[in-house]
């Protein structure tokens, strides 16, 4: 990977009108908006439109982003704002079911213990060749989340912005975004459990 | 109801909980159950290490290269807006 510059020092180029610091600030943040604008679109293209939509948001805000908020929850504030306009007018609150659980319930017995042990993964974690498959399996399991339990996650662990940014940007109490974070982690979880099951360990 | 005693929990309601207990947002008390069942249950140990990885390995999809194409479609962007503007 080459030396990141940081989102200021690019922010900086551009003003200046470097191209080739908007193709970076696109490179660095286009996977994860596509993933967020996909929950306000029903379509990939879409998806790509909407992104589209607040790079040129980005590029005319310019000299208005004052740096007080950081670019990266200014460029997914921005996003999510075209998204809702090229979207569809669903309403977007729907209640949280509340029978989604972190674990298959058939893995615990009758008193709610394991059935069979759990493995430590600290071996893989450091196995280079479990790391590639790992991070195969987790953007397809991402891209598999439902929508709101994926941009919760999208941004709080791919982003790493915080569970405050999250609720402000998205609009969600601390307890719903909570929940949509606990969702989407334990589904991620189950998905390289089972890319390790593949590999027959 | 999966609790047997009151004060001690059971793995599938810790499950539940490392999210909560991640972003510190259990009670003291929930926190004390919490950590007592750890120590005593290497599975769910293991389980909260699991989610763990899981966390930190998520924080390392960020940067993907883009295509040749999308890098072009996006520098036209960039100068068919300054054209705009200079204008």
């Amino acid at each position: 990977m080459p030396d990141m510059e940081t989102d200021a020092e690019l922010l900086t180029r551009l003003r200046d009108g470097d191209e080739a610091a908007f193709v970076s600030l696109v490179s660095r943040y286009n996977p994860s908006l596509l993933r967020v604008a996909r929950t306000y679109v029903p379509s990939p293209a879409l998806a790509e439109d909407a992104v589209q939509e607040a790079w040129i948001g980005v590029i005319r805000g310019l000299d208005r982003f004052e740096g007080r908020s950081s670019f990266k929850t200014w460029i997914f504030r921005v996003l999510i704002n075209c998204a809702r306009t090229v979207g569809t007018k669903e309403p977007r609150h729907l209640a949280l079911s509340s029978d989604e659980t972190a674990v298959d319930p058939l893995r615990f017995d009758t008193g709610g213990a394991w059935v069979k042990p759990l493995e430590s993964w600290e071996s893989e974690a450091d196995d280079r060749m479990v790391a590639a498959s790992w991070t195969h399996a987790l953007g397809a399991a991402l891209d598999d989340l439902p929508p709101r339990q994926r941009e919760v996650v999208v941004l709080r662990d791919v982003e790493g912005l915080s569970g405050t940014e999250v609720c402000d940007l998205l609009g969600l109490s601390e307890n719903n975004q909570r929940v949509l974070l606990h969702r989407g982690r334990s589904r991620l979880r189950g998905a390289l459990e089972s890319d390790l099951e593949q590999r027959g360990r | 109801m999966l609790l047997s005693r009151k004060h001690d929990l059971v793995c599938q309601q810790v499950v539940e909980m490392v999210t909560d207990y991640l972003e510190g947002s259990l009670s003291r008390s929930d926190r004390r159950r919490f950590e007592r069942h750890l120590k005593g249950c290497p599975n769910c140990t293991n389980y909260l290490e699991q989610m763990r990885i899981t966390i930190a390995t998520t924080g390392t999809l960020q940067v993907e290269d883009l295509s040749p194409e999308a890098e072009q479609e996006f520098t036209d962007l960039f100068r068919r807006w300054r054209e705009a503007d200079d204008r």
